[in-house]
């Protein structure tokens, strides 16, 4: 047998330092709560560890899990594999064709150096004995993690041909409440799968609306801390931060232009909330509507020129569109009711989720631009702020759970469902990031 | 003055009775949340003053603005005591049920144009967080404007909005969002 293309791209993965981030006690379990039926069968055979220390993390596990849980893949339990091979000339392509699994997964970690490791993996399709990719990624005992989500996307998008968003953080929001009204907010950041939850925030003050900067390094987000609302800006490596925006009125629903140079976010300077532009540059703002009516909410069109909000101009909140160089704003959400808001948009620009209300309460719904068909995705009734995941297939929000506010998930297409909960305490105003290089 | 106070009395004595049931700031019934109505015990001499204003006034129907004379806003049974408006689902215009109460504030702080207020708008939990918070400053601005139009100058009356953060109860049904669409008036 023949490896038909054994091509060994090399990865660099950035060395990040998260030694000033306070590692929270809270795990954010996340459990598939629906999966699709045709879940692909795949062999994750446990990569071989060949290092003079302990494994710092089992890359295959986290592979295996990240596949499961994205509920497109079916992975055979390590216990049931009827043999381990460690190459490609050691795979006995009959049995697993037995067995019904169509894809295989094959790996090892070498040590390099000194906290050096090269992680090797082929992808196989075992139905044509032919490798789909491989690939030798460098790395170190802290980026293992990392590491093997880098791997989950590879191999996500090796056999779906569609991008994976396994390598990502997730924002949110915390709350404990304590007696005499008082509260406890912290602003997390936690993998995609749950892990590495750190706060980056706490407050006495609420807490809203985290929106990532495009390369994943800053954070915007709304903090009470001063008795009324301010937006800030936070660089994730350092915990530096700076108030962009803050005094009378509204200061709130922050949102980074593609570019990362700009934020657009509502001010109610002259008692009506509108949307404004601020240039992270040089600090200059730029009032973009101008309507007596309230306009919050901007999002950015992936074409950077521009916006969708959320305006009640009409009457009841609906979705418009708005070119950041003029013209009028055009309505985006039309026969789905009288409360739509608070719009996120696919990677693409393609479709638009919102929050949409009616008699079975709120709920993501979710629009294709091109022809304004609408879907109600979610089927609670208090679901809340919506955002894409960088690959486009997935969308978290907030819900209410019988233990209280708790995150979930939802495919696109409605197949896959995900539910993201603490084991104590309250958990909203998720914001997905981009994928992490 | 002392027969003002003693009209409120009455209703005072109804506030403390209201807050005596399982000791807590919430209520199913937003008109009846007053201001001065918290965690904390009445005094004997309080107690006292209530039992004998009890047995010695009945209850008094008159429209207390027509006298025109205002307490101080920390006085319980003024009508300055009530100091929460609330509103309907998604709308900012103050209900007619509240006009006495806000021409009192307008007349105390046009009377005392020392005096300063906050006012802090509040929205039930339906909807997104943002939305809310702009209805929150709607609801405190329209108070703000009416306190404004009745006389209290605009430097007197600050709006802030919390949107949706801070309700008053926690539940998820419309007895439980009634209470906490509402405007604060903060002295």
């Amino acid at each position: 047998m023949k490896i038909s293309s054994a091509y060994f791209l090399p990865i660099i993965v950035m060395f990040t330092s998260i030694a000033t981030l306070a590692q929270s006690r809270e795990l954010l379990e996340i459990r598939i709560t629906q999966g699709i039926e045709s879940a692909l069968p795949i062999a994750i055979v446990p990569f071989d560890w060949q290092a003079d220390i302990a494994p710092p993390e089992n890359v295959g596990a986290i592979v295996s899990a990240n596949l499961r849980r994205s509920g497109r893949f079916a992975p055979m339990p390590a216990a049931d594999l009827p043999s381990r091979p460690r190459s490609f000339a050691e795979i006995n392509f009959k049995d697993w064709r037995l067995l019904g699994m169509d894809n295989l997964v094959i790996g090892r970690v070498k040590q390099t150096g000194e906290d050096r490791f090269a992680v090797e993996f082929r992808v196989i399709d075992v139905i044509t004995a032919k490798q789909l990719a491989g690939f030798r990624i460098p790395t170190n005992a802290a980026n293992l993690r990392l590491t093997a989500h880098h791997i989950s996307d590879i191999i996500f998008e090796a056999i779906l041909k569609m991008k994976g968003a396994f390598a990502t953080r997730i924002a949110y929001v915390t709350v404990e409440k304590f007696a005499k009204k008082q509260s406890h907010y912290q602003l997390q950041i936690a993998d995609a799968d749950g892990h590495n939850a750190h706060t980056i925030l706490e407050s006495r003050e609420p807490l809203l609306s985290p929106a990532w900067s495009p390369l994943g390094d800053r954070l915007a987000y709304v903090s009470f801390e001063e008795r009324n609302s301010a937006v800030y800006v936070q660089n994730i490596q350092t915990g530096q931060r700076k108030k962009v925006a803050s005094g009378r009125g509204i200061n709130s629903s922050p949102a980074f232009s593609p570019d990362g140079r700009r934020l657009a976010l509502t001010r109610s300077l002259d008692g009506n909330p509108d949307i404004y532009l601020l240039d992270l540059t040089n600090g200059k703002t730029r009032r973009l509507t101008t309507h007596p009516a309230i306009d919050t909410e901007a999002r950015w069109a992936p074409d950077g020129r521009h916006i969708v909000f959320t305006s009640d101009r009409g009457g009841g909140p609906q979705i418009y569109r708005l070119a950041i160089d003029g013209g009028r704003p055009e309505r985006q959400t039309f026969n789905m009711g009288n409360y739509n808001s608070r719009a996120s948009l696919s990677p693409d620009g393609r479709l638009m989720a919102v929050v949409n209300g009616g008699d079975k309460g709120f709920r993501i719904a979710l629009v294709d631009l091109q022809n304004e068909h609408f879907d109600i995705l979610t089927d609670t009734r208090l679901d809340e702020s919506p955002s894409f995941a960088p690959n486009g297939a997935m969308i978290i929000y907030a819900t209410m759970g019988t233990a209280g506010a708790e995150l979930a998930a939802i495919s696109v297409d409605g197949r896959v469902r995900q539910r993201l909960a603490l084991q104590k305490g309250e958990v909203r105003e998720p914001a997905w990031g981009p994928i992490r290089r | 003055m002392t027969v003002a106070i003693l009209r409120w009395i009455p209703m005072a004595l109804l506030a403390f009775l209201i807050a005596g049931c399982g000791g807590s700031k919430t209520t199913k019934d937003p008109d009846a949340i007053r201001a001065l109505v918290e965690d904390r015990g009445i005094s004997s001499e309080e107690m006292d003053a209530i039992d004998l204003a009890a047995r010695t006034r009945g209850l008094d129907d008159a429209d207390p603005l027509s006298h025109g004379v205002l307490g101080d806003p920390h006085d319980a049974d003024g009508p300055l005591s009530v100091r929460v408006i609330y509103f309907d689902y998604d709308r900012s215009n103050v209900r007619e049920a509240f006009r006495g109460t806000i021409e009192a504030h307008a007349a105390y702080l046009a009377n005392n144009p020392d005096v300063s207020i906050a006012l802090e708008g509040h929205a039930d939990e339906r909807g997104s967080r943002e939305y809310n918070l702009a209805l929150g400053e709607r609801r405190a601005l329209a108070v703000r404007k009416q306190l404004v139009l009745l006389g209290a100058s605009a430097g007197q009356v600050r709006a802030v909005s919390y949107g949706e953060e801070r309700p008053v109860t926690e539940g998820h049904d419309e007895g439980s969002y009634a209470p906490n669409r509402r405007v604060e008036i903060l002295y």
